[in-house]
């Protein structure tokens, strides 16, 4: 087992990443949020509250998005079936700049699976990626972050695993 | 996480935990119908037939649309204008349909029994959309999910299902369902129309219909099905709906509000006035749009079972 982060680390990324945001979108007049559910929800949640700091409090517009319903492999795995979370958007992404989070890269078929989701609420002007982990070279689809927080080489047979404060009861990110 | 049954028979063969993850996949796909866009790609490599050897407007439509709305694609099957009439077998009809390759079976029939026959036999998983005077469990978790967005849940709250309970395969249905689910129920008819021993159950009995309209927090008029009333059970129409047609002076003087629910197609001035129909106590319209919720999330969790069927 190797660490990625401990929790002081990874609070110095998180920072990192918010600046990133606010360098590209500024005042986030025509930017949002989109979370993936349901990991992806602790780290999007993380990002919104340092923007709003960031911003002076300034309303961020954030959503949560499930991908259940489009994923690309329902039916192949037999007797695993996904079960859906909430999915909540409660306004259009016609002409905005969307920026979707989750916490790992790995095959980028969740990514994909997500951006034929996010069609579904409207056409958006852009849409960027936003990831903690990327891990590398075992990529299925041709799809890359916008912003990462480390990048890692490892092997199909191992495991990033993501731990939060409010669900794991520490910050931390290990490779299993 | 998935359901314990292959095909939905009955509400009868579920566990609460069934009916509470049929309930939850629900909510989600309501969710996906107030979008922009009203459909997903889930099921999109599986075809489905409607089998309908009994009329039907809602509950086939219904099924239709939540089939669209998930990807699927479909084939209508009406006996009227079918080699049915030549004299083929229900096994010979549905096996000839699946010889087309098609992967899951809704299917409504007069006899009661005939889906879970045809589910010994063939490799499709069958949904049940109506058999007979036995079970119509789809319309159970349409109710049951109508409740709870109502209510805010099913727990202890009183259902009273009123009318034709002696014909009526939702009463059946929403009986097994409600007490899962630890609703308390009464049933309310006239005694003809109400069959011996229902009590087992674990409903109560009442013959009289303002006692149970001031005891529920909701209250499910069923239709009197007169097409399978093969002797006369009561001696008039307009006597029925005296003594236990639901009207707005009688819900007015109640001293609580109640929910009103009706399964469709409303005889209206018989088994309920349209002056309580159409007013704000009513969530018939509630209960049909969620229909196509709660089948598409049974249409999903089956679905996803196809591969463990074996005959």
């Amino acid at each position: 087992m190797k660490s990625l982060y401990n929790q002081q680390h990874l609070k110095i990324t998180l920072d990192r990443l918010t600046a990133e945001l606010v360098e590209n979108h500024r005042d986030f007049s025509n930017a949002v949020i989109i979370g993936m559910q349901p990991r992806g929800i602790y780290l999007a949640d993380r990002i919104v509250q340092l923007l709003k700091e960031q911003l002076a409090g300034r309303p961020i517009q954030y959503g949560k998005l499930d991908i259940t319903f489009y994923r690309d492999d329902f039916n192949t795995k037999p007797g695993e079936l996904h079960i859906p979370t909430e999915t909540s958007i409660d306004f259009s992404l016609d002409g905005k700049n969307v920026i979707l989070i989750d916490d790992v890269l790995y095959t980028g078929r969740s990514i994909r699976s997500g951006l034929d989701a996010l069609l579904d609420f409207g056409r958006p002007k852009s849409v960027e990626l936003l990831v903690l982990i990327d891990r590398w070279f075992s990529r299925e689809v041709p799809i890359q972050p916008d912003y990462v927080g480390k990048t890692v080489e490892s092997a199909t047979a191992q495991k990033v695993k993501v731990l939060w404060q409010e669900n794991d009861g520490k910050d931390e990110v290990v490779l299993l | 996480m998935s359901l314990s049954v292959k095909h939905l028979l009955g509400i009868k063969d579920l566990k609460k935990e069934d009916i509470e993850l049929i309930l939850h996949t629900a909510a989600n796909f309501k969710d996906v119908l107030q979008r922009p866009i009203k459909k997903v790609p889930t099921l999109r490599d599986t075809t489905i037939v409607n089998l309908f050897y009994e009329n039907s407007t809602r509950t086939r439509i219904s099924f239709e649309l939540a089939e669209k709305r998930l990807s699927a694609d479909t084939i209508n099957f009406a006996a009227s204008s079918s080699s049915v009439s030549k004299g083929e077998t229900l096994i010979d009809t549905v096996n000839n349909v699946l010889s087309m390759k098609v992967d899951m079976v809704v299917m409504r029939h007069s006899a009661t029994g005939a889906p879970h026959f045809l589910s010994r036999h063939i490799p499709a998983s069958i949904i049940n959309a109506g058999d007979g005077i036995n079970e119509h469990p789809t319309q159970a978790l349409l109710d049951a999910y109508s409740i709870k967005e109502r209510l805010g849940g099913l727990e202890g709250r009183k259902v009273a299902l009123i009318g034709d309970i002696m014909h009526s395969r939702v009463a059946l249905s929403n009986i097994y369902l409600l007490t899962k689910m630890g609703a308390e129920v009464e049933v309310c008819g006239p005694p003809t129309l109400i069959p011996k021993h229902i009590e087992h159950l674990g409903v109560r009995v009442s013959y009289d219909l303002k006692k149970t309209l001031q005891w529920c927090d909701v209250a499910n008029v069923l239709r009197i099905q007169l097409e399978r009333q093969h002797k006369p059970l009561f001696s008039s129409l307009r006597e029925y709906n005296l003594y236990y047609g639901v009207s707005r002076q009688l819900v007015d003087s109640l001293d609580k509000e109640i929910v009103i629910m009706h399964p469709g197609p409303i005889n209206r001035g018989v088994e309920l006035n349209s002056d309580v129909a159409d007013s704000g106590h009513s969530i018939i319209l509630d209960q049909v749009e969620n229909g196509v919720a709660v089948r598409m999330a049974v249409l999903y969790l089956l679905a996803g079972k196809k591969d463990e069927l074996v005959v």
